[in-house]
């Protein structure tokens, strides 16, 4: 008898078993932090997480808020300079995956974090691409991890701040780029990859218990299917309860900050 | 040569109207106390410059003091948005705020190149995005060698920088650790250089001899400020007070709680009000 569980505890779980013991990732704050995480402490215990705050290799105890804790600095290898963190280390191609997340997506996994409406007179201002622009084509791969609604999940992108597959096809090689751009998008509902010839992002594993008229009720393209959709399988007592305990430390040494 | 002053006599004396100012710290030794003296001597026009804008440029563009933000992600890292940046760009409150974005990678290399005495940064970046479109400060060069087309950005050459660092020695020499971000860069990028410091000390001791420390004559000033990072924090010395940055939210989401906090915290306040938060570290370690 599986354990009951949250549809965000769902998505950052199966987010964190995309993650290899191997690799060097890029983390970016909030999901992805939570998820390179329990990654960290249930099957990837050797992977490198780097945030561009300078931290290297960094085991933080308790998720940082910003992307510069203390926590952060205090269980990283070596801590180094943002401008070395983004030339030799993201530019210089030393990173495996890039794990980010974003307020809109389109179907090529494009990424809008900039504005809402026009730049020029925008209805919604967002604080900006920051780090993303360069590690969504600096890095192996991304991994994208988001909340999907109509809002968030949209046919066309009010601004491109990080590119992912472009119009599709091979628009990433046209654009000289060697990365393979965006191979996983991890939802609360799913799990996308792109189709090997368009590029675009289309589910293959669908969480216990959602339909497919609920992830194309809460997309803003019709949804693509691959040929052979899996059900994600049901996250485990061990990955439940490490999530549950890094959220609870978490809540707890945020709170002693007061 | 750099000189120990009072903060108010510091700022007084490095940062005019209309300076581009670069307020530096990624997350880390962000100078709060610095900006809050800014704030109090109402500067105006300024050009704030800051990888990750956060709480103090969100304080100063809605306190009026800016004209021009140069950045790369403005937001409460962990919380959401910067209510008075968004006001001030949504809606000209209370001024127009031009903007001048870049990419966290364009920004370190522009700090690194004004560092170097460089006229501009070059690196692989922007690919297939759009802040080029609405950007004219980022342009592509070819390499004369490979023929790879390449980002640039001009070099980023603050009138001022103002950091804040743990520890200045009586030579007035200054000491960094942690997450250093950019700092050192945009000391050595800017003309003139403000420095807060948590402790005055006779001698550094023993020390890592790759320890970033600026030399006293790369420093136009120096003012001891302890506590002068909070609500960001001080390697070794006081932590990252979270619970502030989440409040901060509710506080700078409407014109008059800002003001009213503002008035109350910043204007009829002064740098000795930040010593509460070094002390009160100093006694939960005890």
């Amino acid at each position: 008898m599986a354990e009951a569980y949250q549809p965000n505890e769902m998505m950052t779980i199966a987010a964190a078993r995309a993650l290899r013991n191997s690799d060097v990732c890029f983390v970016g704050i909030g999901l992805p932090s939570a998820a390179s995480n329990v990654a960290r402490l249930t099957h990837a215990p050797d992977i490198t997480l780097i945030y561009e705050s300078g931290t290297i290799a960094t085991k933080p105890d308790v998720l940082p808020l910003s992307i510069g804790d203390g926590e952060l600095c205090d269980t990283a290898l070596t801590t180094v300079t943002v401008p070395e963190m983004f030339r030799y280390w993201l530019q210089g191609g030393r990173i495996t995956v890039g794990f980010i997340g974003g307020a809109q997506i389109d179907r090529f996994a494009n990424l809008n974090t900039t504005v809402v409406g026009s730049y020029d007179k925008p209805k919604v201002r967002l604080p900006g691409g920051g780090g993303a622009p360069e590690i969504a084509t600096s890095c192996g791969e991304i991994f994208i991890i988001m909340s999907q609604s109509k809002r968030s999940f949209v046919s066309k992108l009010d601004f491109i701040t990080s590119l992912g597959h472009g119009e599709g096809g091979d628009s990433r090689a046209r654009l000289g780029l060697k990365t393979k751009g965006p191979t996983k998008l991890v939802t609360d509902l799913a799990v996308f990859e792109p189709d090997p010839q368009t590029r675009e992002m289309t589910v293959v594993s669908i969480h216990p218990g959602v339909t497919r008229e609920q992830i194309d009720a809460n997309t803003g393209w019709p949804v693509r299917y691959a040929p052979s959709v899996v059900e994600t399988p049901t996250p485990t007592p061990q990955e439940l309860g490490v999530l549950r305990d890094l959220n609870a430390r978490t809540a707890r040494a945020h709170g002693e900050a007061a | 040569m750099s000189r120990f002053l009072a903060l108010a006599e510091a700022v007084e004396e490095v940062l005019r109207d209309g300076d581009a100012v670069a307020m530096e710290g990624f997350t880390h030794l962000i100078p709060h106390a610095a900006g809050h003296e800014v704030i109090r001597q109402r500067r105006k026009r300024l050009t704030l410059i800051r990888m990750t804008p956060d709480l103090i440029y969100d304080q100063l563009i809605g306190m009026g003091c800016a004209e021009k933000l140069i950045f790369s992600w403005g937001g409460n890292p962990g919380v959401g948005s910067l209510h008075r940046l968004r006001d001030a760009v949504e809606n000209g409150w209370p001024q127009p705020l031009a903007l001048e974005e870049h990419s966290h990678a364009a920004m370190a290399n522009a700090y690194e190149a004004g560092a170097a005495n460089l006229p501009c940064a070059v690196f692989r970046g922007y690919i297939g995005v759009e802040l080029p479109r609405v950007n004219p400060n980022i342009k592509r060069i070819t390499c004369p060698f490979t023929g790879e087309e390449l980002a640039a950005v001009p070099a980023l050459r603050p009138d001022v920088a103002v950091v804040h660092a743990q520890k200045a020695d009586r030579a007035a020499n200054v000491l960094f650790e942690g997450i250093v971000g950019v700092q050192k860069q945009a000391v050595l990028a800017a003309k003139r250089a403000l420095v807060t410091v948590e402790e005055i000390v006779d001698d550094f001791g023993p020390r890592s001899p790759n320890t970033v420390i600026l030399p006293s004559w790369t420093v136009s000033a120096i003012a001891c400020v302890p506590g002068g990072a909070h609500p960001s924090y001080a390697h070794g010395y006081y932590k990252r007070d979270n619970a502030y940055y989440k409040a901060w939210d509710a506080i700078a989401r409407e014109r008059d709680t800002f003001l009213a906090w503002m008035k109350a915290n910043v204007l009829e306040k002064g740098p000795e009000a930040f010593a509460v938060h070094a002390r009160r570290s100093q006694i939960a370690a005890e």
